[in-house]
């Protein structure tokens, strides 16, 4: 363990937060642009409670672009919108954009699929109980959707413990910068496979808190 | 007037109200439908199958009607149009006086508060306990807490479930859950009640179950029932009246002991014979004796009605007319609360004695049918 120095500990440790910042903030974001999004998908998409096809095609279509634009493209194509939105393309603040912003079209995906699962009974149910379409949405869609939902947010959180490697290169750093710089750029495969370590059991832990999450919300 | 008094209540943003005021509406005259549905038409989509194709009916007030048909017959669009959850191309929807498809939004949504509605497969929301399913009409309604639960508290009893209080429904067997459905489909306490398939996801058992609290709730709280089923049995066992439908079309209706008894059409006495059975068993036939030389073998089927079925009707016409009566296979059964009794007769004699027999059963209101051999 003679490499694990200080400084090399107090690296990792920083590595650490700033891959839980990246990812964390990231997230809250993609789940609050993602919800309202998929919302209003799933609500304007054929068959659903007010069909816009002149509003869900666009939309759609905006959703598969981004989803198909390769991160570490993506991350460099919007510099101008990221040095808009946080005043910098360098760091990890800078990072957190490219990141949301991905995650935001990845969560609209996954919640549209979760809030399609709703069974439609239950929706049709509440319609002929004098339900408005504001009250469809907050007391049958999402709330039937809730573990589905909680799925899609762990899924979302792992993709971007895996997206937030790429962070690097916009000085975004995190763990995965980190282990290319030390362990592959400087030969020190300790540090490579400490960083590999962390980032398994960091997505070990998300997936056993989300997985636990949805168990305890289902009552199936 | 109904209509005006609903919609200032909406404008004054209260909706509370508007479930009190549908109460408040004067007892309908027992000559008014409850429910009319005057030419309704559907199709699905342009040049697609048509649904419905000019259906007019009247639901009495009180009376639990049946629609029985095939699937597909288009009795399941048909109930979706009296709350408008299906839209008809074409015809008019009256509710308890109210002309629905005039309606906007809102007063659309404060009338179907007063229509309760009973689903196939419960429809029920998975994360929500009994109490919270059955309070769900009520929080849309906005009703506060206190009153929500002083409801809830008055609907478990009324369909049995108290012990389910806080079960989810994935605790509950078909026929508690259907309970849950029945007691939701009431909360905001409906002059009216839709039941769309409403046993048919449940075992005979319970099926007679739920068949009975719905006729045991029609009775306690004078309501309307409107049911669509595939299963004559349904029929034969709540309903007053019925109507049968196929290709979109109401092709008999009638009170049930009339359609069970003579029924027009041969769909009809398809669904009729699913119940009561028709005919003779195909063993029971080939072991019949033949005629003898100088008579004739006629077969037939009575039904006897009410009283009838207490007279010795079959040693009498022996007696009287001189023929010989097999009973090939029978039952007695009720329809919609009267006595009711099927008989596959094999009768011997004279063409004359035979044709003179069938006439006086006739004339005593037995019902006789040739049976082909």
């Amino acid at each position: 363990m003679s490499w694990l120095t200080p400084m090399m500990q107090d690296l990792l440790i920083e590595a650490l937060g700033q891959t839980l910042v990246m990812v964390g903030v990231s997230t809250v974001l993609a789940v609050a642009l993602g919800l309202p999004l998929a919302l209003l998908l799933h609500v304007t998409g054929p068959g659903g409670l007010s069909p816009r096809p002149w509003l869900n095609r666009p939309l759609g279509l905006a959703v598969n672009a981004l989803r198909s634009t390769p991160f570490i493209i993506l991350m460099v194509a919007i510099v101008p919108f990221t040095r808009l939105v946080a005043g910098t393309s360098i760091g990890t603040g800078a990072a957190i954009v490219p990141l949301a912003l991905a995650a935001t079209a990845f969560l609209a995906r996954l919640f549209e699929n979760a809030l399609r699962e709703v069974d439609p009974g239950v929706v049709e149910a509440a319609q002929a109980m004098g339900a408005s379409r504001g009250q469809i949405v907050w007391k049958v869609l999402v709330p039937e959707a809730l573990p589905g939902l909680i799925a899609a947010v762990t899924v979302a959180l792992v993709s971007l413990v895996g997206f937030s490697a790429m962070a690097g290169a916009i000085g975004g750093g995190g763990l995965g910068d980190l282990g290319i710089r030390f362990g592959y750029q400087r030969f020190m495969p300790e540090v490579m496979a400490s960083v590999v370590l962390i980032l398994i059991l960091l997505v070990q832990g998300l997936q056993s808190i989300g997985d636990w999450l949805v168990r305890r919300l289902s009552h199936r | 007037m109904a209509d005006l008094r609903i919609k200032r209540v909406l404008i004054s943003g209260n909706p509370v109200h508007a479930t009190t005021i549908m109460r408040d509406i004067p007892a309908l005259q027992a000559e008014d439908p409850a429910i009319r549905l005057a030419g309704l038409s559907k199709r699905f989509a342009a040049g697609g199958a048509v649904a419905l194709a000019d259906v007019s009916l009247e639901v009495r007030s009180g009376e639990i009607f049946g629609i029985v048909g095939r699937s597909g017959a288009g009795k399941s669009t048909l109930v979706r149009t009296v709350n408008l959850l299906e839209r008809p191309d074409a015809g008019a929807v009256t509710v308890l006086g109210q002309a629905l498809l005039g309606l906007d939004a809102a007063a659309l949504r404060a009338a179907r508060r007063g229509i309760g509605m009973v689903f196939q497969h419960f429809n029920l929301h998975h994360r929500r306990t009994v109490a919270e399913n059955i309070a769900f009409p009520l929080e849309v309604a906005g009703i506060p807490r206190a009153e929500r639960a002083a409801r809830i508290a008055e609907l478990l009893p009324l369909v049995g479930l108290e012990a389910k209080r806080d079960a989810y429904p994935a605790q509950l067997s078909g026929g508690q859950k259907q309970r849950v459905g029945i007691a939701r489909a009431l909360a905001s306490r409906p002059r009216i009640l839709l039941c769309d398939e409403a046993t048919s996801a449940l075992d005979p058992e319970t099926t007679a179950e739920i068949l009975a609290l719905i006729r045991d709730l029609r009775d306690r709280l004078q309501l309307t029932v409107l049911l669509i089923t595939h299963e004559m049995a349904v029929v034969k066992s709540i309903c007053d009246r019925v109507a049968v439908m196929e290709a979109g079309r109401v092709i008999e209706q009638g009170p049930v002991l009339e359609v069970f008894t003579r029924p027009q059409q041969p769909t009809t006495r398809r669904f009729v014979a699913e119940v009561i059975g028709h005919g003779v068993p195909a063993g029971t036939l080939a072991r019949l004796p033949s005629a003898r030389p100088g008579e004739e073998r006629r077969l037939v089927q009575v039904l006897f009605l009410g009283p009838h079925s207490t007279r010795a009707v079959i040693s009498e016409a022996s007696r009287e007319f001189g023929i010989d009566l097999d009973i090939a296979a029978g039952r007695i059964d009720s329809i919609a609360g009267e006595p009711f009794g099927v008989m596959a007769l094999a009768a011997y004699g004279k063409a004359e004695a035979l044709e003179a027999a069938f006439a006086w059963m006739r004339g005593l209101g037995l019902v006789i049918e040739e049976i082909e051999a």
